[in-house]
């Protein structure tokens, strides 16, 4: 299990363990974590599980796919840097540790 | 205290049950299933997981444990078998189950091929729940012959995953094109051309005359005489709403179960939400397919059964995967008059529908952008001038503030 701390946009932390090949996504979903909606169940077709990793992480994660960032352009006040889709990040031994922030809401 | 009972623990039922303690209802919750898994996502069925590039345990809808830990009783692998509505009570097995909120959540069936023309011979699927996905993933193996009866998007996604492990497939469809009943043909042209690419023959204007095997089928003659020897079959030829129960309990019936706008049956205690309720939109009675309508309606029933009194207003939008191919919808199409393409780089296009000036849907294939723009404009209410549309020297974002408002608007 990977450690990964969610952070509500209230500020409440959820700090759960993630298994590896797993998206960051469904820890949140798995774990019944509000703030990432996920309507297509991780298919990058909605934007609706769209957060902001901590800047002290971005660099350890994989890039964007093309459609990923094509999304998120359009996703609630996305930040160049830190938005990501969380449907489209899978959990390594890299990300242990990793904190990500829930935006004020989806769409 | 008897609660809220859904019938039917797919998309829209979970949603209901889900929201329905996000905004605190205390009271008893009961799901009741005829299938026996927890609720779980229907679109990867036809996309990864009938070719294992997914597990069944990352389809559900929520972790094992949410249910009981939001003291959500799911009554899992047996049917609701009537309903009533003087006592107030649900069969289920043998158990009466009460209810002060009930709602129906019962989604579709798949319409079968009549046994008059084969269809209770072996080899022959319909594609609609996990079962019927683990039924077929044995028949998927290099080489073998799959008719896929009917081109609408579940046909031609199973097509897609047949190609992809190099099965030999090949598709029917009895209307002049693929798609035929839900896209513009240049939609049609767009997946007519990918699936050649990959191999998979698309015959269109052709119908099943019948399959024949001796009780598996082995044979199927098509309606130009053709005959194909094949190893099995996939029928796609769409859903039909399950309202038996709630037309034997004596609600209103009208393309599904009739809905008001807040979700409500003919019968004050009892809702419809999801692919089984119909509803207004736009002067006719419709039913929506699609994930996001289970979700939205399904939360707007819980919202009213906690007295929110409000009003649905449908936001479609819809999406499938073929090969490495994304297509997005957003909008209905319903009674457009004319399209517009946008051309985009590489293997990527969306076609926007119009009725007179107003915006009323897109196909985007491999380009999310004019998706998300498309949808934008759509779900504000705006418009935008086709000439904007298809000139590909503006910028697709540029697109969101030359959209404008009509005056005399399109009832929604
Ligand atoms: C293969 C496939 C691929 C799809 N792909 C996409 C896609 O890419 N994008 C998209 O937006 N949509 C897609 N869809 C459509 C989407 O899955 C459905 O629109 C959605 O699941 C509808 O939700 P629902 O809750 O209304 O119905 P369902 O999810 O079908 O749930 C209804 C449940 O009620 C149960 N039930 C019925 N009657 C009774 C009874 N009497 N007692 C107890 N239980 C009962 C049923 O067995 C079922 O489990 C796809 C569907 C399929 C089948
Ligand atoms: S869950 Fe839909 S884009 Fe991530």
């Amino acid at each position: 299990m990977i450690k990964i701390t969610y952070v509500e946009h209230n500020g409440r932390e959820h700090t759960v363990g993630v298994p590896q090949g797993g998206t960051l996504m469904e820890g949140a979903r798995d774990n019944g974590i509000p703030g990432i909606e996920a309507d297509c169940g991780g298919a990058c077709s909605c934007a609706t599980c769209h957060a902001y990793i901590d800047s002290a992480w971005i660099e350890k994660l994989p890039a964007k796919q093309p459609m990923e960032a094509d999304m998120l352009d359009f996703a609630y006040e996305p930040d160049a840097t830190r938005s990501r889709l969380t449907c489209q990040v899978r959990v390594t031994e890299a990300l242990n540790g990793l904190v990500l922030h829930m935006p004020e809401r989806q769409a | 205290m008897a609660g809220i009972v859904i019938i039917g623990a797919g998309q829209a039922g979970a949603s209901v049950a889900a929201k329905a303690r996000v905004l605190g209802f205390s009271g008893q919750v009961t799901i009741i299933g005829d299938e026996p898994v927890a609720p779980y996502q229907r679109p990867p069925l036809s996309k990864g997981y009938l070719i294992g590039e997914t597990n069944f345990e990352r389809l559900l809808l929520r972790s094992p444990s949410f249910w009981s830990e939001n003291g959500i009783d799911l009554k899992l692998g047996a049917p609701a078998s009537a309903i009533d509505r003087f006592a107030k009570t649900v069969r289920c097995c043998d158990e009466t189950v009460r209810y002060d909120q009930l709602v129906l959540a019962t989604g579709s069936s798949p319409r079968r091929l009549p046994a008059q023309v084969g269809g209770q011979l072996g080899g022959v699927y319909t594609f609609r729940t996990v079962a019927d996905a683990n039924a077929m993933t044995a028949e998927f193996s290099p080489g073998r012959k799959l008719l896929i009866v009917g081109g609408g998007y579940i046909g031609l996604e199973a097509a897609a995953l047949g190609a992809k492990l190099g099965l030999d497939v090949t598709l029917i469809e009895m209307a002049p094109r693929i798609l035929q009943r839900v896209a513009a043909p240049a939609t049609s042209d767009f997946f007519r051309a990918l699936h050649a690419e990959h191999g998979v023959t698309i015959l269109e204007n052709i119908g099943l005359g019948r399959l024949i095997g001796e009780g598996r089928v082995s044979r199927a003659l098509l309606s130009d005489g053709t005959e194909l020897e094949v190893d099995f079959v996939i029928v796609g030829i769409g859903i039909a709403p399950r309202t038996q129960l709630a037309s034997e309990a004596g609600l209103v019936i009208d393309n599904g179960v009739a809905t008001d706008a807040f979700g409500r049956t003919s019968d004050p205690s009892i809702w419809a939400a999801g692919e089984c309720a119909s509803f207004r939109h736009g002067g006719s009675r419709i039913r929506l397919e699609s994930v996001g309508h289970a979700i939205d309606h399904g939360e707007l029933v819980a919202r009213n059964i906690a007295g929110a009194a409000v009003r649905y207003k449908a936001q479609p939008w819809f999406w499938s995967d073929q090969y490495n191919a994304k297509l997005q919808i957003a909008g209905l199409n319903v009674g457009h008059d004319r399209f517009v393409v946008r051309e985009g780089e590489g293997p990527s296009q969306s076609v926007w529908y119009y009725r007179g000036p107003q915006l009323l849907a897109l196909d985007a294939m491999n380009d999310s952008r004019s998706y998300m723009v498309g949808k934008r404009i759509i779900e504000t209410g705006q418009t935008i001038l086709p000439e904007f549309v298809s000139d590909t020297s503006k910028d697709v974002k540029s697109l969101l503030s030359l959209a404008t408002t009509i005056t005399e608007t399109f009832a929604a």
